[in-house]
């Protein structure tokens, strides 16, 4: 195993212990906890085999579901965000995506911020659609999903300035 | 033949994410209907453990707020026996003996456990205890503090349990007015985690803000008698023959310590008995 792959698992862990422990026990405002563990996803190598990546965010999702007793709402808005992780990485980065050399501590902030908002928002609103389940409750899950998901935001890209690698 | 394994090949990827989509929906399916078999919760060894860890930090900053309530139910009970007593001495007076057996003071036995993880902001929220299947805790089981009513065991491991809060659109239980009898079902229908609603209570009950709710014991989880909330707010329905009532509860469900597990040992006689009289 290479160093890079360790890094990975260790972040992974990292972020599930932080997750669990701290965030998911924030209730500001009553019920904004932000959901940092989708960093690990948006930081998964671009190039990984995209197989892999549907398999690593289904179980990341459902370990999360296991300390949340919360069925499978975290498994399936990991596996939409995978999924539509190529698309939005197409949409935000353009051209230098499909070359393969793009890294994300080098791209301009707009195109980070692009990035990282749309696959928060798309995770959330799959997650609080399943949380609530009831259609009635639309504007209920649209209030949750933008709350949230903006505290969720702030929260990556400050990680993401804070955790730079070492050029 | 060759074309169906090019295509399955060809569109793998969509194929997994439509199968682990569909197994994750069922997952979801499973956890908002109350009483299925659940596969993902939080009371087994590596969730409950960590849990655990983390609790106990937590548990930490919270000693002063527990050893106020201990003191409390102290006082409680200290107040409670010198009735009884007092009672007792009435009664040795007089011809009448009061009835208390030996078998019914030992219908309900109390188990205490440590809350190592709380939710009380979700649309259906649990909590997981440290006492499980070695404890003699098993599903079905009341669970309660000092202060009232706080939930029914749901899954149980061998040392830990997950509980189905107060606050969870799955939870029902039966309650009644405590200076008059008549009786209604509890649930909880808003986001608000102090406020339950009380519905089904007949138009001719007397009603005033204030009031106290407790447990009915119509139902074998909770004796009749625990305290459940005041009435915040009451309405009638549309039909004007039931109150719906809101009720602020006794418990802050946000800030849970310590609870007790009722076990009522004629459960199974009462189960018996009733499935007994459902085949004739």
């Amino acid at each position: 195993m290479n160093s890079s792959v360790l890094q990975h698992i260790g972040r992974f862990l990292i972020l599930i212990i932080l997750q669990v422990a701290i965030l998911n026990n924030i209730n500001f405002l009553g019920y904004i906890n932000p959901q940092l563990y989708v960093l690990a996803l948006l930081l998964y190598p671009f190039s990984g085999n995209r197989t892999t990546f549907l398999l690593v965010s289904f179980l990341l999702g459902l370990t999360i579901d296991m300390f949340c007793n919360s069925g499978g709402i975290h498994a399936a808005a990991c596996l939409v965000l995978a999924y539509a992780r190529p698309l939005v990485l197409r949409f935000s980065f353009g051209i230098s995506y499909e070359y393969n050399t793009i890294r994300l501590s080098q791209v301009i902030f707009y195109e980070r911020f692009l990035y990282i908002s749309i696959l928060v928002l798309i995770h959330h609103l799959v997650l609080f659609s399943l949380e609530v389940f009831n259609v009635s409750d639309i504007l209920y899950i649209l209030q949750k999903t933008l709350f949230t998901g903006v505290f969720t935001i702030l929260l990556c890209l400050i990680t993401n300035l804070l955790f730079k690698p070492s050029k | 033949m060759q074309q169906i394994i090019n295509f399955l090949i060809r569109n793998k990827n969509f194929l997994l994410f439509v199968l682990l989509f569909g197994l994750s929906l069922v997952f979801t399916i499973q956890s908002h209907s109350y009483h299925r078999s659940r596969f993902v919760n939080s009371a087994n060894f590596l969730s409950g453990g960590m849990y655990d860890a983390i609790g106990g930090v937590g548990d930490y900053f919270y000693l002063k707020t527990y050893n106020n309530a201990l003191m409390e139910e102290n006082a409680r009970f200290r107040e409670s026996i010198y009735l009884a007593n007092a009672e007792l001495d009435i009664d040795t007076d007089s011809t009448y003996t009061p009835f208390t057996s030996a078998d019914s003071t030992k219908q309900f036995e109390f188990i205490p456990a440590l809350v190592i993880n709380n939710n009380y902001s979700k649309s259906s929220n649990y909590i997981t205890i440290k006492a499980g299947k070695k404890d003699s805790v098993s599903g079905d089981m009341g669970v309660i503090t000092s202060n009232g009513l706080v939930g029914v065991i749901d899954k149980t491991s061998n040392s830990y349990s997950t509980v189905l809060s107060v606050l969870n659109g799955n939870f029902t239980t039966s309650a009644q007015l405590k200076k008059s009898s008549h009786y209604g079902t509890i649930s909880w229908g808003n986001r608000d985690p102090n406020l339950v609603t009380l519905k089904d209570i007949p138009s001719q009950a007397q009603l005033q803000v204030g009031d106290t709710i407790i447990t009915s014991g119509r139902s074998a989880i909770f004796p009749k008698g625990i305290r459940i909330g005041q009435i915040a707010d009451f309405q009638l329905d549309t039909s004007e023959n039931y109150y719906t009532i809101q009720v602020r509860l006794f418990n802050d469900m946000t800030n849970l310590g310590y609870v007790y597990v009722i076990k009522n040992n004629d459960l199974e006689e009462i189960k018996t008995l009733e499935t007994l009289s459902n085949e004739q």
